[in-house]
């Protein structure tokens, strides 16, 4: 059946939560309705990217975007643009419609400066339909690489291309295959780490949620160049829908025959089962991960022995992340030499990031490695929202840092992350802004992490604690100078000691504020005032006179009745008994409370 | 179902399975438009639509989209069926019907030769 007109609705996880599915459903009954369903199909894609405007839906064969949809416009919708080929102008994205015409969604600035080879086929394809996806060139790598090379020139292929591990530690992928290669002993296993557990970051979710098969077909050939049979996604059962897309996706390329036995009539054999994690941090640690995986406590161990010698089960093991194996066919199909082209001399490729924080448009992005935080932040995500001041963006997750504006023109890669303090990690961006403290930050994901420590080693289960209660106490008003110098020498022995990666990078939030914004930890010890005004402590509040109607607003809803006064005259505020909750000012509707 | 066995078994799927996704990425072959106003409808032109496509999938041509649009004026020359193909004029069909409709697709968007005697330019529209 060709259809005229085909109706994309993101079905990711952003859109679906903001409602998409209601949105879809009105569709298809519009479309009935109207006697359209011969002519125009609905299909439920994965993540566009631009998650702030969900739920998305783009029409083709024009391309239009149209945003934050709800069911109700559905009917204007099928009637005017569907039926009589006028686009409803009013519920477009506004960006795309100008005077003149109506722009498809790949001619705005968010797409404009990104390159998706990753996220190639997120919103474009319907991910529970393999034919769709082999529409897009799915399994070609595949067949390529069974019926026409052998391991050793997939791995030196692999090894050309410089792609590294998009899982945080950038490790050069070709090596590690290279290694498990090598070993005798079998069986052997490729584990795809699908544990995306950074606050904010959704890259993994949502190639898995867009285009399954990216990811099986990475494992299938990593499986043919290390010699291994056997495939296991760890994923985290808190993403449902990617689980259930994976497990539609393994069961549709099985009876195509693109997943099992025999794979191309050449004799290879490779299956995929997928195992759930229960959310755990550290089980994104690999070695973590493959105790988890074979049923034992979520715990690191030392390297070496590195699992591409002694894995799972025992047995050699390659871990690549989601994102790194969505690569592996695009570089099969195009060549190791395009991929090399991309990025900037040891980073090549491209990097998907979630965007999110005080930022116009959070969601999901793909640029070429060496792409500046500036471009990312501004031009892609559209700048702080409500005019505020940029003041730092977090990358890297827990484990990375804190980046002020002097570096935003810096290229982002793999190395120059590293020198800022920070880390790629596995790419989640949060943005932001003058209102934001960054001692309360770094105590944030301090916070995190010494939840999230398995608590194995001395200096993860303690170091992490005692340094989160001296920001404690910074934070609460009673900070010492010594504290910052405590505080260093902490962070520098757990880096220096703990097990794995988790406790060695766990201090790098405090260290990498400490580096930029020394100045608001010594506000807050010396002057014991938390200039962004976030530290509850560390404010106090009073009634600005002139403004005060008298109303009693205030008064009424202090819940330790600090603030006395009469009616018609200006309410004050007892300093001793406030307990700086801000109810107060929350409440005032005369701005007559400030805080300071 | 159909298991893939090689290369080549993969390829026809590819080749079957991206007529169904084409409209998303051609923007830059030919396009027909219906008109889809009140008049065209009334006319007739519903059925002239299912029958472009029809032909279309038929014939397994790829690059061409169809879209409808509403109403250009001349109603009582609907069903109209415009077709544009880069870099040259339109040309304007008018009261079509389904047979003719296909004999467009087949003559005009395959062959590249335009049935002049059903454009607008052959009517007598003074």
């Amino acid at each position: 059946m060709l259809y005229r007109s085909h109706v994309m609705v993101c079905g990711g996880t952003g859109c679906t939560s903001s409602g998409s599915d209601s949105v879809a459903d009105a569709f298809v009954n519009e479309l009935k309705k109207n006697g359209l369903d011969q002519e125009v199909a609905v299909i439920r894609t994965g993540c566009f990217g631009l998650c702030e405007l969900g739920p998305v839906v783009v029409v083709y064969p024009e391309g239009v975007f149209y945003s934050k949809m709800k069911p109700e416009y559905v009917p204007e919708i099928v009637e005017e643009h569907l039926l009589k080929g006028r686009p409803v102008k009013k519920y477009l994205f506004g960006e795309t419609v100008t005077e003149e015409k109506i722009k498809p969604l790949e001619e705005t600035t968010f797409y404009r400066k990104q390159e998706r080879i990753v996220l190639r086929n997120c919103g474009i394809i319907d991910p529970e339909d393999i034919e769709e996806a082999i529409a897009m060139g799915a399994y070609e790598a595949l067949g390529k690489v069974l019926t026409t090379m052998t391991p050793e020139q997939v791995i030196h292929e692999i090894k050309k291309s410089g792609l590294r591990g998009r899982g945080g530690g950038g490790f050069p992928t070709g090596q590690k295959w290279d290694f498990a290669y090598r070993q005798k002993e079998t069986p052997k296993y490729v584990v795809c780490n699908a544990d995306e557990g950074d606050p904010g970051a959704f890259m993994d979710r949502s190639v898995m949620e867009g285009d399954p098969h990216a990811v099986l077909e990475g494992m299938a050939i990593a499986g043919y160049a290390i010699g291994a049979e056997h495939g296991v996604i760890y994923v985290r059962a808190e993403y449902p829908l990617a689980v259930k897309r994976l497990q539609i996706a393994i069961k549709q390329a099985k009876e195509y025959g693109l997943l099992g036995e025999n794979i191309f009539g050449t004799g290879f054999n490779f299956d995929v089962e997928i195992r759930f994690g229960a959310g755990a941090f550290v089980c994104g640690e690999e070695t973590a991960l493959l105790n988890s995986v074979m049923g034992r406590r979520g715990e690191p161990r030392p390297r070496p022995p590195y699992p591409a010698v002694k894995g799972l089960w025992e047995k050699p093991t390659i871990i690549n992340n989601v994102e790194t194996l969505a690569n592996v066919p695009a570089i099969i199909n195009n060549g190791s030499e395009w991929f090399a082209n991309i990025g900037t001399e040891k980073s090549k490729g491209t990097k998907v990031f979630a965007l999110t924080g005080k930022v116009n448009r959070t969601g999901l992005i793909e640029v070429p490695m060496g792409t500046t935080l500036r471009e990312i932040i501004f031009d892609i995500g559209g700048g702080i929202p409500d005019g505020k001041k940029f003041k730092a963006v977090q990358i890297g997750g827990p484990s990375g840092g804190c980046i002020p504006e002097q570096h935003l023109d810096t290229k982002i890669d793999y190395d120059s992350l590293i020198s800022l303090g920070a880390m790629m990690g596995s790419g989640g961006l949060v943005v932001m802004d003058e209102d934001t403290c960054m001692v309360n930050v770094a105590k944030f994901f301090l916070e995190f992490l010494v939840d999230e420590s398995c608590g194995k080693c001395a200096p993860c289960r303690i170091g992490t604690k005692r340094m989160l209660e001296i920001l404690d106490k910074i934070t609460s008003g009673k900070g010492e100078p010594e504290d910052i110098d405590r505080l260093e020498e902490l962070a520098t022995t757990i880096k220096d000691t703990a097990l794995c990666g988790l406790g060695q990078t766990a201090p790098n939030a405090v260290l990498s504020t400490l580096r930029y914004f020394r100045d608001e930890y010594d506000a807050h010890i010396n002057q014991k005032k938390c200039p962004a005004g976030v530290c509850q402590a560390l404010l106090s509040y009073t009634i600005v006179a002139d403004k005060c109607r008298g109303c009693g607003l205030c008064a009424r809803n202090c819940p330790v009745n600090a603030i006395s006064g009469q009616l018609k005259q200006p309410y004050t505020i007892d300093q001793e008994a406030c307990i700086k909750c801000g109810t107060c000012f929350e409440k005032c509707p005369f701005d007559a409370v400030v805080k300071a | 179902m159909r298991p893939v066995k090689t290369l080549e078994d993969l390829q026809k799927i590819r080749e079957e399975a991206s007529r169904k996704v084409n409209v998303r990425s051609d923007r830059t072959g030919i396009r027909i438009t219906v008109g889809m106003a009140t008049c065209g409808i009334a006319a007739g032109a519903r059925p002239v639509m299912m029958a472009i496509l029809d032909e279309l999938e038929k014939r397994n041509v790829k690059g061409v989209t169809v879209v409808e649009t509403g109403c250009i004026g001349l109603c009582k020359y609907e069903p109209i069926v415009e077709v544009y193909e880069p870099d040259q004029d339109k040309v304007t069909y008018i009261k079509m019907d389904p047979e003719k409709a296909r004999q467009v697709v087949v003559e005009h968007v395959i062959n590249g030769h335009p049935i002049k005697e059903w454009t607008l330019e052959s009517a007598d529209i003074q």
